[in-house]
């Protein structure tokens, strides 16, 4: 019985875990789907987005919601931004010159928050800090809790954005034919930078739901290697993919970290990555038969 | 202005296009020869820095540059060789074997890299190599039987026939006969079928392949050549830090190696090194004119890797061709003056290549 709740327990933390990952690797997906680029400045932006939330709550005292709210319109406008005034420019470009633009950003990022918000740890108060539910006898913490109901919730007003309004079906497609989308009207490269704020928007929301199990700093980007792994796994290039990746990624991880000697918990991400993407690097839920890799 | 007037076939595929080349590039070689008798020990320790990274440059060019494959684990190459260096000296094995001896051990894992990353192309093989990379950087820490763990790793005294040569002077010199030595195969390389097939695989990997380039054989190729050359600057690497701390071969190191490319211009041997010089030198230069800028500039933490990155985002919006680009196109200027035309060098309006489709 001990062991069992243990282990309930290990696998709703990794749950937790996870469920940021695939919020990170959601971003990937999003973007990777709709300009064929691979953001790998995605895990700053989140520690960005973790950052607007303290300046708003800590700094100018804000009620927790509200707060939050700012952060991610904050953070999805300067994902807007990002598109419109720098990457537009590189499309048509060789692929690793926009990996080595984003990786350039995520840099230029670590440090603009560093310098304004130093290089210590910092965090806030939330409703779910230090909190935990008990069912019979089961302790979780209410941040762990908060994480997966969150990304539960976020989840499923996408889904809704993206299959019933204009907006979002204009995005899908896109996303699957660029031409033809805009012969239909469709004004593309808008379009494009609002999937660029969408992605950085989750972002955020990865950000301030991280923020009271793990504090916020500036190295947290560094996140965004493992949610690799999820994108990887999920096929990069299923929305669905991306967070079952993240939530096994979480899961495996924490149950590695319990039964394997010290150590293999850090690799576990980079193994499960690797493995995929030899033995099958569709990934677990392919959309596009026989291209890629 | 020299006109070269090309009279055989075989001048296409010679090294030196003119005397000129030669004479110019001796005259470097004697300056470089002379640099330890003239500067101080400081100066000549950074150069001997300098090289070693244009070592591995010349590792990634060939990769990155040549074969259009890019990797962002080339750090763990560096860190198997340096591991590799110093584990052999500690064991007695004479520098000049252990020098050889670690590249070739580092150009096996390129092979084991390399075999199953074949059939990845663009995002999937720099997401791939940046996996490896951080495997093989866990590895360091936590196989402390053989790397000595955040304890680190004494690098040894080397000698070569009984002249030790741990001073900065001795890494220079060493240093500089390896680049030279490197600089000059992957020069050899590049003009013989192998590095034509590279080049020809960058281009285009499917009329590549129509024209009868075994893809896998060539890829496993570069990475291995690759690894071999990351891992000779590993061994020099170890004597230029003497002391191995296991978190020194992270995702930073190869994003600076893959910095020195970009920054240098990608695809010729001349930018690796531009590059070098500008990876190394940046973080001196600002060390030098730290207290001169103004409202305390210098005084951010974090002030270097925010330029790095600055520098890699300009360099890649604005001027793709890097420093060797700009250089051409000056030079340009100054031949065809005052005949420049803007559309000299106008860049070619390119459409995405959709991988979606294949």
């Amino acid at each position: 019985m001990e062991d069992a709740a243990r282990l309930l327990q290990l696998v709703v933390n990794g749950a937790a875990a996870g469920c940021i990952y695939g919020l990170i690797a959601l971003g990937f997906v999003l973007i990777y789907k709709a300009t064929e680029m691979i953001n790998f400045a995605q895990g700053d932006i989140m520690m960005l987005g973790g950052f607007f939330a303290f300046a708003l709550i800590a700094h100018f005292g804000l009620n927790y919601w509200l707060g939050a709210l700012i952060a991610i319109m904050l953070t999805a406008a300067f994902g807007f931004a990002l598109d419109a005034v720098i990457l537009r420019r590189v499309i048509g470009q060789p692929q690793f010159a926009v990996v080595m633009l984003t990786l350039g950003l995520g840099f230029i990022f670590r440090a603009y928050a560093g310098i304004t918000w130093g290089y210590d740890s910092v965090g806030f108060n939330t409703p779910f800090t230090n909190r935990t539910i008990n069912l019979s006898g089961l302790v979780l913490g209410q941040d762990n809790v908060s994480i997966i109901v969150g990304t539960v919730l976020l989840c499923g007003v996408l889904y809704v954005f993206f299959s019933h309004t204009r907006l979002g079906i204009a995005m899908q497609a896109s996303s699957q034919n660029q031409l033809a989308a805009y012969y239909m009207g469709i004004p593309v490269r808008t379009v494009f930078s609002l999937i660029w704020a969408i992605s950085a928007g989750v972002a955020a929301v990865a950000g301030i739901l991280l923020s009271p199990v793990s504090m916020i700093d500036v190295n947290m980007g560094f996140l965004g290697i493992k949610a690799f792994a999820a994108a990887v796994l999920g096929g990069f290039g299923s929305i669905p993919g991306a967070l079952v990746g993240g939530v096994v990624i979480g899961i495996v991880e924490q149950l590695a970290g319990y039964f394997l000697p010290a150590g293999f918990q850090e690799v576990t991400s980079n193994v499960v990555l690797l493995a995929t993407l030899i033995l099958r690097p569709q990934g677990l839920f392919a959309e596009i038969a026989g291209k890629r890799v | 202005m020299r006109y070269l007037f090309k009279t055989d076939y075989r001048q296409d595929l010679t090294i030196w296009r003119h005397r000129g080349d030669l004479f110019w590039y001796g005259l470097l070689c004697i300056a470089l020869l002379a640099i330890p008798f003239v500067l101080g020990e400081f100066y000549v320790g950074e150069l001997g820095g300098v090289f070693i990274f244009a070592v591995a440059g010349v590792g990634m060019m060939l990769l990155a540059g040549y074969t259009g494959l890019i990797s962002l684990g080339n750090a763990a190459f560096l860190g198997i060789g340096a591991y590799t260096n110093s584990i052999l000296l500690a064991h007695g094995v004479p520098l000049l074997i252990s020098l050889p001896a670690s590249g070739l051990f580092t150009g096996l894992f390129g092979i084991a890299i390399g075999l199953p990353t074949l059939r990845m192309s663009g995002l999937y093989l720099a997401i791939a190599t940046l996996a490896f990379g951080s495997i093989v950087g866990t590895v360091f820490q936590k196989w402390d039987a053989v790397t000595g763990g955040f304890d680190g790793f004494p690098v040894p005294e080397p000698y070569i026939f009984g002249i030790p040569i741990q001073s900065a002077t001795g890494v220079y010199y060493l240093s500089l006969a390896v680049l030279v030595i490197v600089l000059w195969l992957s020069a050899n390389l590049l003009r013989t079928p192998l590095g034509r097939a590279m080049v020809a695989i960058r281009d285009s990997e499917i009329s590549a392949q129509s024209m009868g380039i075994h893809l896998a054989r060539y890829k496993t190729f570069a990475f291995a050549i690759s690894a071999f050359i990351t891992g000779l600057a590993g061994a020099l690497f170890a004597h230029y830090v003497r002391f191995l701390a296991p978190d020194a071969f992270d995702v930073l190191l190869s994003v600076q190696f893959v910095t020195i490319v970009f920054v240098g211009g990608l695809g010729s041997l001349h930018g690796v090194i531009y590059g070098a010089l500008f990876v190394r030198l940046l973080p001196q230069f600002i060390a030098i004119i730290r207290d001169e800028l103004p409202f305390g500039i210098g005084r951010m933490p974090g002030l270097e890797p925010s330029l790095f990155g600055l520098v890699l985002v300009l360099v890649i919006l604005f001027e793709p061709g890097g420093i060797y680009g700009r250089w051409i196109k000056i030079k340009h200027w100054f031949q065809a003056y005052p005949l420049k035309r803007r559309s000299s060098f106008r860049r070619q309006k390119s459409y995405a290549r959709s991988e979606r489709l294949r």
